[in-house]
């Protein structure tokens, strides 16, 4: 698949209907999330014919693009039922199989490692403070390849510090710096759209 | 919910010992076999799976064709067959996934698990 065709079907996806501030919900545009996928298997192999999971789902954006490139299995995590509805609804609408799981990612124990692959866009951590480490800890857990995950270039320090120091990472890289634009989705979201510096980070855990 | 992810949930109700597998209570099953048949996948898959709690979880589902035990040595098309159906093609819509320490039921709606503790089980 193309990553123009990618986005493409990505943008078609249905997002957030009415968003949940405190779970910091906000869509993972199809410009980021066919990028970030269409990196993670061109460049590194991470996702056709792996076992791939999305933490913190929502309406399942990156799980459809883990889907469309060929995962052998897409497993979506999220706390929240209305998005899983929704990204339900998005798996049907793309013709893709997708398994959904609601859960609280921060309280989650999976056994082993079948996971090859963690994608996810998690909270950055302004609601619910260290959000962000709290969902990288625990991608770092699970899975056996890789992970891949956005975050603020602001914390960029802190999160290779973290990863290396406390999370059992192998190494920890900045693959891009991308703009994140944020629509007005929010009532206190005093501009209509604000563009945040995040880093495309890919994350080796190692191996035990 | 497939046995694929069924292979990975765990009880994590606070100071539970016994949190895998979960037993499955099936109310509804739906089988789908439109998925790719990949050799590779499967003998990748066969080395981390836990044997026993697919097995359990096929029978619960109301697969019975899986042997007790995996192959030892070079595994046959007509296994690997069985093996591909019963981890990706059996789906669980509606059921619990039942912890086996505490009876605890985890209910599966839409063939969505909800993993979520109550406060008291944090």
């Amino acid at each position: 698949m193309k990553l123009k065709q990618l986005e493409g079907l990505l943008g078609d996806l249905q997002q957030f209907s009415n968003p949940k501030v405190d779970l910091e919900q906000y869509p993972t545009g199809p410009h980021i999330a066919s990028r970030m996928l269409f990196t993670a298997e061109n460049s590194y192999g991470d996702i056709t014919d792996k076992v791939v999971a999305d933490f913190g789902c929502g309406c399942g954006t990156l799980s459809a693009a883990a889907a469309l490139l060929d995962a052998a299995c897409v497993i979506g995590f999220d706390i929240d039922p209305q998005s899983l509805e929704t990204a339900t609804l998005n798996a049907e609408e793309l013709e893709v199989e997708i398994d959904f799981v609601q859960c609280d990612i921060t309280k989650l124990e999976l056994k082993g490692r079948v996971v090859d692959t963690v994608v996810m866009n998690p909270p950055f951590g302004t609601r619910k403070k260290g959000a962000d480490m709290e969902f990288l800890s625990a991608a770092l857990k699970v899975s056996s390849r890789a992970v891949y995950s956005l975050h603020k270039t602001s914390t960029r320090e802190h999160i290779k510090r973290a990863a290396l120091r406390d999370f059992n990472a192998k190494s920890a890289e900045v693959i891009c710096e991308l703009r994140y634009d944020l629509p007005k989705l929010y009532k206190f979201h005093k501009r209509k759209e604000v563009d945040i510096a995040v880093d495309l980070w890919r994350f080796e855990p190692k191996q035990n | 919910m497939r046995l694929i992810v069924h292979n990975m949930l765990t009880c994590n109700i606070k100071g539970v010992v016994n949190k895998f597998p979960l037993r499955i209570e099936a109310e509804k099953v739906v089988i789908k076999k439109e998925v790719d048949f990949n050799t590779d996948f499967l003998r990748h898959m066969l080395a981390k799976i836990e044997w026993k709690a697919l097995v359990d979880g096929a029978r619960s589902m109301g697969y019975t064709e899986l042997p007790d035990h995996a192959p030892e040595a070079e595994e046959s098309y007509s296994f690997l067959k069985k093996f591909h159906h019963a981890l990706l093609e059996l789906h669980l819509e509606e059921g619990s996934l039942v912890c086996q320490e505490t009876g605890r039921k985890f209910p599966v709606e839409k063939g969505v698990p909800n993993m979520l503790l109550h406060e008291d089980e944090v």
